[in-house]
């Protein structure tokens, strides 16, 4: 070993990287490539929504829980309660629900696609799809991550209204808040772009979570236990990807947008 | 016409690790070759790099006069049609039953109604024997079958070029037996270019036009039948004949003590792994009787002759003893020395005293025993 060439140190890590990159602007083409796999895109949002829809419902209302608990109670710490519903709710719908969403897009969503993909590329069956001159990326990769953006939007959809609904029950039933002061700081604090935010965010992360993972599927490392690591790193992967991504997202909207009460 | 395969100084590592390196050589067009090798020398690395599933570090591959090396993705595509790629595993997509697996390249790529699909696919599958499998999942057939499905999946395109990773694995001898007729049967229906990578010795003798091997990183020999057949490149005849005896071992190469101590095993009376003696030409499968004389072999004929003064003697003899009076007379090719009932007299042209000094026989024993003389070297121990 000691004879080998110096090698840069993260030299690997940049390769690799500079491979996802590549293989997401091969989807992003492969976006306006037809015929569009409609089956394929059908099916696999079918599934990766019946894989996520009842675990994120579950995470969804005890988080909701804990930010408006949390929030409540600091709030009337604060003499600040009439201010409770607006900064749980903005919390929920801009940061809880799109994270929620993207951990469990990933978890589930992004680590089935990948052992999937990951099977499929040990059995040889993406190169015998490419050698019959059909690609690989267009034809199985492009509608899963159409699946994963679509299932991921609909998802924190629904996270941000469990959420709001269940930091609305804490709040007002737990913790003896007015129902009319919650709903009334919330129309004065919220604004329509912060829903669209957390729904960008929500399509940004399917579509990272969704790339990530055929990446690692289509490249596992080499072995038998090659697939489990790939699905296993594709999910460690994702996640540090995603909250990187979610604090820039944060920070840009933060300086775009202009918050309600200047 | 199948198209012709120009491979020039191709080199192909992972990292640091060569698997081989400037292998030069040319699939003539309709002819069917065989690449031989010890396991994980690198054939199936081989047969991906030339249809650009793998990237080779030099070198070109030239299809039909595209370098599918460095031709653009689109171009990739448009050659990569050409190919009937039967993989080491069938590669089957296994969400697919049979029957949609077969139809899949032609859905893709043919605006074929459902109807003219159907009589295709069933033909195919008739062709490698899989009717009344159709609706089976990959999942739930033998490795076998796998096979055969997979090769009917490369062939309904009508590829001009078929690649098959070792078709004979996972298959009884009788199915080998069937598809090597059937490769040959291909052959002379479409005229297509045949690369079969294979460990298979009985294949390789009698099936092929052009015998090639890979050992040691490098393409050891790639040439007409009759070259390697008749080879005495000990890496060639060890594998032929399937002896641990020679420069091959268990982890590919071999050091010379070990050598030595197997020699000295297989002096001393030890079984050196070997069933018989299998050197010398053995007369070329041909087709089915009833369908049309294959194109490549006749093409091949012309090339062989025209070289013939640059090939080994043992060879050249192999080559116009199957020629016959009238393509000898053609070629003006004189009439070989020696020639026993037919088959080809592949020992040289021995002196009338010394055929005659080999007891029982004048000729070489036409069966498959070896000869009842003493072998030049140990191969059935002390019996
Ligand atoms: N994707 C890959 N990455 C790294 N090394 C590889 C890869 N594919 C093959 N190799 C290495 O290349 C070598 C040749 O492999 P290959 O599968 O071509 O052998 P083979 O000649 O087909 O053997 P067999 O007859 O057993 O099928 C092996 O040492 C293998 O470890
Ligand atoms: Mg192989």
């Amino acid at each position: 070993m000691s004879s080998r060439p110096a090698t840069v140190p993260g030299l690997g890590m940049l390769r690799e990287t500079g491979k996802l990159f590549a293989l997401g602007l091969d989807i992003a083409r492969g976006l306006f490539q037809r015929p569009f796999q409609l089956r394929e895109f059908i099916q696999q949002a079918w599934f990766i929504a019946s894989v996520t829809i009842l675990p994120t419902a579950l995470v969804a209302i005890p988080f909701g829980a804990i930010i408006s608990l949390q929030f409540g109670s600091l709030a009337s710490q604060l003499g600040a309660e009439s201010y409770t519903g607006a900064g749980s709710v903005l919390a929920t719908v801009q940061q809880a629900a799109p994270l929620v969403t993207a951990l469990l897009v990933a978890g589930a969503g992004g680590s089935a696609i990948c052992a999937d993909i990951g099977a499929r590329t040990i059995r040889e069956e993406i190169d015998a799809m490419e050698v019959l001159g059909v690609s690989a990326v267009q034809r199985l990769i492009v509608p899963r991550v159409l699946a994963c953006m679509l299932v991921a939007v609909l998802l924190n959809g629904m996270v941000s209204v469990i959420g709001v609904l269940g930091g609305y029950f804490f709040n007002v039933v737990l913790q003896g808040g007015t129902p009319g002061a919650y709903l009334a700081s919330f129309s004065a604090l919220a604004q329509l772009p912060d829903l669209w935010v957390g729904e960008i965010k929500a399509l940004i992360f399917g579509f990272l979570a969704a790339v990530v993972a055929s990446y690692r599927g289509l490249n596992p490392p080499p072995g038998p236990k090659g697939v489990g690591d790939a699905v296993n790193q594709s999910v460690v992967i994702t996640f540090l990807l995603l909250f990187v991504v979610n604090v820039v997202v944060t920070l840009i909207y933060l300086q775009l947008v202009p918050p309600k009460l200047g | 016409m199948g198209a012709e395969v120009v491979i020039e100084g191709l080199t192909k590592s992972f990292g640091k690790q060569a698997i081989w390196r400037d292998v030069t050589l040319n699939l003539p067009p309709g002819e069917v070759s065989v690449m031989l090798g010890p396991s994980g020398t690198g054939k199936s690395v081989f047969l991906k790099s030339m249809i650009g599933l793998l990237k080779p570090d030099k070198g070109k591959c030239e299809i039909n006069g595209t370098d599918i090396v460095r031709c653009s993705e689109r171009k990739l595509y448009e050659t990569r049609k050409l190919f009937g790629v039967l993989f080491q595993d069938g590669a089957l997509f296994g969400s697919m039953n049979l029957y949609d697996n077969v139809a899949f390249p032609l859905r893709e790529h043919t605006k074929k109604s459902e109807t003219e699909v159907r009589r295709i696919v069933l033909e195919k599958l008739e062709l490698t024997g899989l009717s009344g499998a159709e609706d089976k999942l990959p999942g739930e057939i033998s490795g076998g079958m796998r096979k055969r499905a997979g090769l009917a999946r490369a062939l309904v395109l009508d590829p001009e070029i078929i690649l098959c990773d070792e078709p004979d694995s996972g298959l009884d001898p009788v199915r080998t037996a069937y598809l090597s007729q059937l490769l040959i049967d291909l052959n002379a229906q479409i005229d297509a270019t045949i690369l079969i990578v294979t460990h298979n010795i009985n294949l390789a003798r009698t099936v092929p036009d052009n015998i090639g091997m890979l050992f040691r990183k490098e393409l050891v020999m790639f040439g007409p039948r009759e070259v390697l057949l008749t080879s005495d490149e000990p890496v060639v005849e060890q594998f032929l004949n399937g002896r641990r005896l020679g420069p091959i071992g268990m982890s590919e190469e071999k050091d010379s003590a070990q050598m030595a101590l197997e020699q000295e095993q297989a002096d001393a009376g030890h079984h050196d792994g070997s069933t018989e003696d299998v050197r010398g030409i053995v007369p070329q499968l041909q087709p089915t009787p009833g369908l049309p004389e294959r194109q490549g072999a006749i093409r091949r004929k012309d090339r062989v002759v025209q070289v013939l003064h640059t090939l080994p003697e043992p060879a050249r003899e192999g080559i116009i003893a199957s020629l016959t009076p009238e393509e000898r007379r053609h070629y003006g090719i004189p009439e070989p020395a020696v020639t026993a009932g037919g088959r080809t007299q592949v020992h040289g042209n021995l002196p009338a005293g010394d055929v005659a000094d080999l007891p029982g026989s004048p000729a070489w024993p036409s069966g498959e025993q070896s000869a009842p003389t003493q072998p030049l070297r140990p191969r059935r121990g002390g019996a």
